[in-house]
């Protein structure tokens, strides 16, 4: 815990410290140095927390109405920790280099203050036993990362992102209010070994309060409008860090509410299975339509915050009907995933930022061919890829065979189940459908953008990132495939997590029993790279010798193609989109051709958010109206004011004396 | 892990091209002429192992990489395959997952390396492909589901083992029935047999999978015609599982009716090819949803 609490120090330090050298060169150094350094101690905490099993806990003091200064780290904190202190740091890394170009126009010192101390209050976020301080850390994470949103402030549309992301997170933290306020009855102390539900309902009320609060942070559709246009505004390694690990924190509150709230109520765990497919497959479905690269990845996470959602209902569900192997198998998967989605995801960001960083652009209908400009980062984007599709030798892979085992293993042998089976086939269907549309998604993302010829002037002159850039790609890329072939190892480090979830059931056991699976899976894996090494060799040893030539691309005899006819990433997705259109409703606008010779003709589809487009923007349309009307109590003169201050005195001192 | 389970394997590596030998001499059959020998698909790989290679310009790794690891994971399907009630090499609970996401990840290294080309026409076949793949994967998992609560197992050899002991117009059949028809579906959509795709289509317009790998020649396009009929055994082989008549207890005679049983597919796949044209491309989906309502309703009989 001391060497926790120092890791907080020093990186609130060194954040403070990147504020006072301000414009200085060495600012970058100093923030990521000393965000590395820390995070790096609170790995070790908290890798050492998971390996004894203990729980640590310290409370100290504090003269604040309600609160204490209460910070634990148990199996379920430690989790977290580990991905919090395992993504920022490399997310800091390639920070030094990614905000170079910017050193001459920007003060980069807020900056680094801002970015280390939303990695401090995302650790105590994670860490805080006593409500007060959770909040204070939630509201300071929420603030710092708006700052960081606004980087590019000159922008009108990092401006509109950036509020909405401050109007949807303090929405949700109305509700956790409420829900804390809930929690805590009459008492005085808002620690959370005192927070209990009253009676069932209660608990009912309060886990719906958690859902919409801790759902909003996650990004639950329908709640999740803010995250899309949040994080692709932000830095990308700020984007990696609030799409990999912040998004997390809500299911971490999530997941902590839960144990307060007593045993789970049947209704729960269909709850989140419910909300887990609706986010996951229109997640996908919404990333299938975009040609913003960064937006793409940020409705990807609202995906994968889609599949994390199921394992936790898939593991609710498990309580609920006794059946421990699906409760701790969906459990482990989804708490898993919240490892797995954090690293690709992470490297993903960072891979946009690369490309951004080189070419100026994030539509991918601008690029093209640049894993030949920029090989390192197209082969871990091309890994980053195949992990997000879920497709094995990839960490992917394990976190959702475990959801999917657990959903299998309750249904086997269950004939006559009759809707009780329901959740797990819910699952299984959606896990289906989300890895054929990811793996669909990504094929485009990497595709148009890698591969191919260059389609605009800013890809033909890409150049490969700094190695600074670099090599946390590297890192993350080779976890994606060290978590892929060792998943029975990775399991373990959810299982302390798990425990804390599922106190009724024999966490261990299952761990032991599933980790058999994994090392087959395993096998499979290391069997794969084997004969891919080995049937590469053996087309080497054919090929050696031969002539080798090189043409152009087979256009049917056409032998003059220009980039301009390859196939875009509208056109790929479009026989995807136009199976959903139901749901979707794009917007296309043809311009058809006409006549015997048509001089010109155009299409344009564009699919808008369905929540954003049909609730959200009617109803905030409908509060401003409403505020409106409001206006005449703000007319400016100072004397009206000061008639109103005195008018509340007076009601309040009439309140009182009565 | 018996030593049978690797002669599964060394079945499937050795007699796997000789499905489309069989489907085509069907065709020819059927057309009223005399064919291609049986043995046709063997000489044709050979042959192009034996090439050199010409490659496009546009491409990079990503094009050399596609086949090797599609080949390599077709190889990976097959090991947790039972065949003729002896298990696979790999049987745990949850090995059908390594094997729908083996055959998925075939699928995006295809996707990649057709992209690779930046021709028009093989992106037309990688979305195509994607879009058909997607609303087959349901239908595969949700059948496998069916299984599952019916047999008591979640390891493909536990389930089609349990298969096996399910008398003919027993209390299962329906949903045996029901399953096999969502596979046979599942398999016709991935290995890009008519209905859902024409093999034999002479216009890169209309093609699907072959158009995928156009600019692939020699070595490569060996290892691509070799990883197709690999996979085409391993589905053939999961499609059997689920229609696998009662065993005679003995080894060799039942792993000899279960290759009897795959060419019996590879037949059929002839039969279907010869007597019915391809789908309208735009039908080609509502047929794969209809494979998905066929497994739910095989959920729906075995949870009632």
């Amino acid at each position: 815990m001391t060497l926790f609490l120092a890791a907080l120090a020093v990186m609130t330090a060194g954040g403070a410290a990147c504020l006072l050298v301000g414009r200085r060169p060495a600012v970058s150094l100093l923030g990521a140095s000393t965000c590395t350094l820390a995070s790096a101690a609170a790995l070790t905490a908290a890798v050492r927390g998971m390996a004894s099993g203990r729980t640590e806990d310290l409370l100290l003091p504090w003269p604040i109405p309600f609160g204490s200064f209460h910070v634990g780290l148990d199996g379920l904190s430690a989790f977290f920790v580990l991905v919090i202190a395992l993504i920022c740091p490399l997310a800091a890394i390639y920070g030094v280099s990614y905000l170079k170009p910017q050193r001459e126009k920007k003060n980069l010192g807020g900056t680094w203050f801002f970015f280390n101390l939303l990695t401090v209050s995302m650790l105590l976020v994670v860490t805080a036993r006593d409500a007060v301080l959770f909040l204070m850390a939630w509201e300071v994470m929420a603030l710092t990362s708006f700052f960081l949103v606004m980087f590019e402030g000159e922008r009108a549309e990092t401006v509109e992102a950036g509020w909405t992301y401050l109007i949807a997170t303090h929405l949700g933290t109305a509700f956790l209010l409420a829900m804390f306020v809930l929690l805590s009855g009459s008492g005085a102390s808002m620690d959370f070994t005192r927070l209990q539900a009253a009676s069932p309902a209660a608990a009912g009320a309060c886990f719906l309060l958690a859902l919409v609060g801790f759902g909003t942070k996650a990004g639950f559709v329908p709640l999740h409008v803010w995250l899309p246009q949040a994080h692709p505004a932000a830095p990308s390694h700020v984007s990696a860090v609030m799409s990999g690990v912040m998004i997390k924190t809500g299911i971490y509150g999530l997941l902590r509410a839960l144990t307060f709230l007593g045993p789970p109520q049947l209704w729960w765990g269909w709850t989140l299975v419910g909300i887990g497919a609706v986010s996951g497959i229109l997640g996908v479905l919404l990333a299938l339509a975009q040609h913003d690269l960064k937006r793409l990845l940020a409705y990807h996470s609202v995906e994968n915050i889609g599949i994390i959602t199921l394992g936790i209902g898939l593991g609710l569900v498990g309580i609920t009907s006794g059946d421990p192997a699906m409760a701790a198998l969906g459990m482990l998967g989804g708490i898993l995933h919240v490892l797995n989605h954090a690293v690709f995801k992470g490297l993903l960001f960072l891979g946009a930022g690369s490309i951004l960083h080189a070419t100026g652009s994030r539509n991918i209908e601008q690029l093209g061919g640049l894993i030949r400009r920029m090989g390192t980062t197209g082969a871990t984007f091309l890994i980053g890829s195949a992990a997000i599709s879920g497709l094995p030798p990839l960490n992917g892979f394990v976190s959702e065979f475990l959801i999917y085992a657990g959903a299998f293993g309750s249904l086997a042998g269950r004939p006559g189940a009759g809707a009780a089976a329901l959740p797990a086939l819910i699952v299984i269907l959606a896990l289906a459908m989300i890895g054929g549309l990811a793996a669909a998604c990504f094929a485009k993302a990497f595709g148009i953008a890698f591969l191919g010829e260059p389609r605009s002037a800013h890809a033909e002159g890409a150049h490969e990132a700094p190695i600074g850039m670099r090599l946390p790609m590297i890192v993350l890329a080779a976890l994606c495939v060290g978590i892929g072939v060792l998943g029975a190892l990775a399991v373990t480090a959810a299982a302390p997590a798990a425990a804390v979830l599922l106190p009724t059931v024999d966490v261990l056991s299952q761990v032991r029993r599933v980790q058999l699976w994994l090392g087959t899976v395993s096998a499979g894996a290391v069997l794969l790279l084997v004969l891919a090494a080995g049937l590469a060799a053996l087309r080497r040893r054919l090929l050696s010798g031969r002539t080798i030539g090189r043409t152009v691309t087979w256009d049917c005899g056409y032998t003059a193609p220009t980039a301009r006819m390859q196939y875009t990433a509208s056109s790929f997705a479009s026989p995807l989109l136009g199976s959903f259109r139901l749901i979707l409703r794009p917007d296309s606008r043809v311009h058809a051709p006409q006549g015997m010779f048509p001089a010109e003709a155009s299409l344009h589809t564009q699919v808008e958010d369905t929540f954003e487009r049909y609730v959200f923007t009617p109803a905030f349309r409908r509060v401003r109206n409403l505020a409106l009307r409001l206006h005449w109590l703000q007319a400016g003169p100072n004397q009206l004011y000061v008639l109103y201050v005195a008018m509340a005195i007076l009601v309040l001192l009439v309140w009182k004396l009565r | 892990m018996p030593f049978a389970s690797i002669i599964n394997i060394l079945l499937a590596l050795l007699l796997a091209p000789l499905l489309p030998g069989v489907i085509n001499r069907v065709k020819a059959f059927f057309a009223g002429r005399r064919g291609q020998p049986l043995l046709q698909p063997y000489h044709d790989i050979l042959k192009l192992l034996r090439k050199g290679a010409v490659y496009s310009r546009t491409t990079s790794w990503v094009f050399r990489a596609g086949p090797v690891l599609g080949l390599a994971a077709a190889m990976v399907s097959l090991t947790v395959l039972p065949l003729g009630g002896t298990p696979a090499v790999l049987a745990f609970p949850g090995d059908l997952l390594l094997f729908a996401y083996m055959l998925g990840l075939m699928r995006f290294v295809t996707m990649t390396a057709a992209l690779d080309t930046g021709s028009a026409f093989e992106g037309m076949g990688a979305s195509r492909e994607a879009w058909f793949s997607m609303l087959a994967e349901p239908a595969l998992l949700l059948g496998l589901a069916a299984l599952a609560v019916h047999t008591g197992s979640f390891s493909l050899s536990g389930m089609l083992d349990g298969l096996a002991l399910v008398e003919i117009g027993g209390p299962g059949a329906p949903l045996l029935l029901l399953v096999a028809v969502a596979f046979g579906i599942v398999l016709l959509t991935e290995n890009a047999r008519i209905p859902v795709d024409d093999p034999n289509t002479h216009l890169e317009l209309t093609m699907i999978h072959e158009v995928m790998v156009l600019d692939h020649g020699g070595v490569d396009f060996g290892f691509i015609q070799y990883a197709a009929c690999l996979k085409l055994w391993a589905l053939a082989a999961l499609l059997t599982g689920v229609l696998l008549p009662p065993l005679s207890g003995m080894r060799p005679a039942d792993m000899a009716l279960g290759v009897a049983l795959i060419l019996a597919v590879a037949v059929m796949v002839g039969v279907i090819e010869s007597v019915m044209a391809r789908l309208k491309l735009l039908r080609v989906p509502q047929l794969l949803v209809a494979a998905s309502v066929l497994s739910v309703l095989a959920l729906a009989l075995v949870l009632r």
